[in-house]
């Protein structure tokens, strides 16, 4: 095996690229090509929550006209809506962690050169980037994006009559997601056969960091999620434009039959929620296994049960392909298959409290040094427990009854698969941007977003849950229509404040990366006094990661306060140590 | 910064929980059979998880707190890759608590979903439509006249709305209405159906939501225990109008029910 190892890597060595365009747009470098999915995800994520903002705006004085977009009319609203969410699913929370990150170190971690298919890595990249710019253009065109919800609900979505922007501004939707399929595609090939074919010399699979194991399953559910998506979509672009009728039944859209005949608005929910659950996972497993790494670094401790881990990123990602009915208890679905959903969807919450008392477990006992990324660690944490305890309330159909639909829906994911999950990229950023860019990020700025992000969040999404309690449904323009919705109009109020709070803590965020990148603090090669390869190498690391040789691996990836050892870490390439028990 | 984060985390731990415990904001009045039911069940997950949300929050806190590096008075960091049996014990443990709880609430689950109505249920047939609901009631002959998509015209509301077929007898006795009147303390059996894109029959007082689908008739049924108006809302996103898709429901008692209906059916004399 070892031998092989060696032979793949050797194969994979290229030459160092002269000029701008093959060093920095063409890159078949994994580390530029995940600077690039980063900085993508850095502009998607700021059109996303600037669209959020307005939605925000929007609900609390509706009356108001904003700056350039004038009036908002209840279907602005709803395109806003559908806008954030796919922006932020796909383009964010699916590219900063796997694609950004992902590529950057999984390759370095492992002690591999490059991807095992660099050209491959290139072409998910810029495909990606297509699908971003289609998207884009749906604000453009006649009629505008769609309004339809990042779901796409057919046959809302699938007719062309039910509303405005479910003209071309759809169609780009569709045909964006489906450019974003098969660049994550290629991408999850790619992570898939660099874990299995590219390990360094003594990388067994229960040697490699929590990181690597999270990139490795996250890339396997992509395969097997995006694809799904993708011919969904496919589908889903025929009975709009070309007669079929895969979706949408015998209809009348404003007074007229559509012509459409037979087709099931179930079997869309299904084929997109098969995608749509794993997608969380894909969301939040990088950012559980930043977070394993950070614990465990920053207590100067071994992570606390690493094969505990590792089966439980394994069992949450074999469940996640079994629960996509529980968006679907309120649907028409068969009761009996609801319930049988639910059992499987509270069996999920196993795997994900075991990680959280593997955390715990991390921390206690351990000497914890508060630097920037392990604030963002340990609020990831924290929103996580938060986050995943209204799991069990939407995973109960006899509870979903009421909450299905309502506001507790948005605070309960906004939490966890959302603001867990940027907690997880703001660590991954300030840990490993000494290596990317040669420089330290500023501490004390870096203290000021986690409190602005922290309290911000919360003060955001808690409230949310009340207003689902108290009957709020979801993708409401106005609060004016229903009698009982006008007292909870206060605790809107609060939440677009507390958002306005938060976004503004986020431009720190935004002044401190882009100084740092120039007038940082020169950062040693490993910062950190961290285990793992990265912070074996230079910085930022050559082209082929260890400047001609191949590291040898000896030992755990979370090897801190060894007895005995001359230092507190001991690197996975140091020589091996006694075996621990 | 030990301190600061341990004050931070409790700090919201506390006040995320005095709002739910204080009930500020809290389920709308329950007024179906149904409803204690499925708000004790709400109530005992409310506790178990409010439980589990706390301790492990106060613990997260004080842990940091606790460890915090402080130079050299730390104390030797505890050199431990785990311990299996407790992995064990709380593997155990969480699948108790979760698949319990699961099991607990099914026997109410199966009552809402798996039964079908009574055989002496008052029978409703909802329709929902961009952006409003219909009501049609069977009429004395009990049965529902046929519709036709091509006659429905939505502009012009009620039974035209519902592309009610003049040809089938059934049709002629339907009563068709934008407000659902019901009697107190009996079953009400809906029947739901959609026209366009999908909806969301909710009644949050009534614990009741439920998507109409276009293509199916989906039966479900609710007893309402107490009279009164309560608000009906659309839940599922259905179009720009999405946010005033809204019904009346009214409860009324057995007489005045009927009182209603046959005022309703003279009128289609």
């Amino acid at each position: 095996m070892a031998t092989h190892e060696s032979a793949a890597q050797e194969s994979h060595a290229h030459a160092a690229p002269q000029g701008f365009i093959r060093k920095w747009v063409f890159s078949l470098d994994h580390k530029v090509i995940g600077l690039q999915y980063y900085f993508l995800a850095l502009a998607a994520v700021f059109v996303g929550m600037f669209l959020s903002l307005l939605m925000r705006i929007h609900l609390i004085w509706p009356a108001v006209a904003l700056p350039i977009l004038g009036d908002i009319k209840p279907e602005t609203y709803l395109t806003l809506v559908t806008m954030h969410g796919t922006i932020m699913v796909f383009f964010v929370l699916t590219t900063a962690p796997q694609g950004g990150f992902g590529n950057y170190f999984l390759p370095i971690q492992i002690g591999a050169p490059d991807m095992a298919f660099p050209v491959l890595n290139m072409l998910s990249f810029w495909t990606t980037f297509l699908g971003f710019i289609v998207m884009i253009a749906a604000f453009f065109v006649a009629g505008g994006a769609p309004l339809h919800g990042w779901t796409g609900y057919a046959p809302l979505s699938a007719v062309q009559s039910s509303g405005p922007g479910e003209g071309l501004g759809a169609d780009l939707w569709i045909i964006s997601i489906a450019i974003f399929c098969i660049g994550a595609l290629m991408g999850a090939l790619n992570f898939i056969t660099t874990t299995l074919d590219m390990r360094a010399k003594g990388m067994t699979m229960m040697r490699m960091p929590l990181t690597v194991w999270a990139w490795f399953v996250t890339a396997i559910l992509g395969l097997l999620a995006f694809g799904v998506l993708l011919s969904g979509g496919i589908l889903l672009l025929m009975d709009r434009n070309l007669g079929t009728s895969f979706f949408v039944p015998l209809i009348t859209m404003n007074g007229q039959v559509t012509g459409h005949r037979g087709g099931s608005p179930l079997l869309w929910q299904h084929l997109f929620w098969f995608f749509g659950h794993p997608e969380v996972y894909i969301a939040i497993l990088p950012a559980m296994g930043m977070c394993s790494q950070l614990l465990s670094v920053f207590s100067r401790k071994p992570i606390f049960g690493y094969k505990a881990m590792v089966y439980a990123i394994m069992a949450i990602g074999f469940l996640g392909f079994m629960v996509w009915g529980h968006h679907m208890f309120m649907s028409g679905m068969s009761p009996y298959t609801a319930f049988a959903f639910s059992i499987m969807t509270m069996g999920i919450g196993v795997p994900s409290a075991i990680k959280t008392f593997n955390w715990l477990g991390t921390l206690w006992g351990g000497r914890i040094r508060f630097s920037s990324p392990m604030l963002f660690a340990i609020g990831f944490v924290s929103l996580f427990v938060s986050g995943g305890i209204s799991g069990p309330f939407l995973a109960q159909p006899v509870l979903d009854i009421q909450l299905h639909d309502t506001y507790f829906v948005p605070g309960h994911f906004h939490l966890i698969m959302g603001v867990a999950s940027i907690f997880g990229i703001f660590a991954a950023t300030y840990y490993w941007f000494p290596k990317m860019f040669g420089r330290m990020m500023n501490e004390k700025l870096a203290l000021w977003h986690f409190l602005f992000s922290l309290i911000g969040t919360y003060a955001i999404f808690m409230p949310m849950h009340y207003l689902g309690m108290a009957g709020m449904p979801r993708r409401y323009s106005q609060m004016t229509e229903v009698n009982y919705l006008h007292d909870l109009i206060g605790l809107q109020k609060f939440i677009t404040y507390a958002a306005f709070i938060t976004i503004a803590g986020q431009l720190i965020f935004l002044v401190n990366l882009f100084w740092s990148m120039f007038k940082g603090k020169k950062a040693s090669d490993n910062p950190w006094e961290a285990t793992t390869l990265e912070w074996t190498t230079a910085t930022p690391p050559p082209h082929d990661n260890f400047g001609g040789h191949t590291p040898v691996v000896n030992n755990g990836p979370y090897e801190y306060s060894v007895p005995g050892a001359p230092r507190d870490y001991v690197m996975q390439n140091d020589p091996e140590i006694e075996p621990a028990h | 910064m030990g301190l600061v984060l341990l004050i931070i985390i409790w700090l919201i731990t506390l006040v995320s929980t005095y709002f739910f415990v204080a009930k500020t904001w809290w389920l709308p009045v329950g007024a179906s059979a149904a409803a204690p039911l499925i708000d004790h069940h709400f109530t005992v997950t409310f506790i178990l998880m409010g439980v589990v949300f706390v301790a492990a929050q106060l613990a997260l806190g004080y842990a940091v707190w606790l460890y915090r590096d402080r130079g050299s008075s730390s104390s030797k960091v505890a050199y431990s890759h785990g311990n299996t049996r407790l992995e064990v014990v709380w593997t155990v443990l969480t699948t108790i608590l979760f698949v319990g709880l699961n099991l607990a609430s099914s026997s109410i689950w199966a009552s809402e979903r798996f039964r079908a109505a009574e055989a002496n249920a008052v029978r409703v047939e909802v329709t929902g439509m961009q952006f409003a609901w219909y009501f049609r009631y069977p009429g004395p002959d009990g049965k529902f006249g046929a519709t036709n998509p091509e006659l429905e015209d939505a502009s012009a509301g009620g039974e035209a709305a519902l592309g009610l077929d003049p040809k089938d007898p059934a049709s002629k006795d339907d009563v068709v209405t934008g407000t659902m009147v019901v009697p107190v303390n009996r079953e009400i059996e809906v029947i739901l159906r959609a026209h366009d894109v999908i909806h969301s029959f909710f009644i949050p007082n009534m614990r009741f939501k439920q998507d109409a689908v276009p293509g199916l008739a989906i039966h479900m049924h609710f007893t309402p225990v107490q009279t009164g108006d309560y608000e009906i809302l659309c839940a599922e996103l259905c179009g720009l109008g999405h946010y005033k898709m809204h019904g009346m429901l009214k409860v009324v008692s057995q007489e005045e029910f009927d009182k209603w209906l046959a005022a309703r059916e003279a009128e289609k004399q």
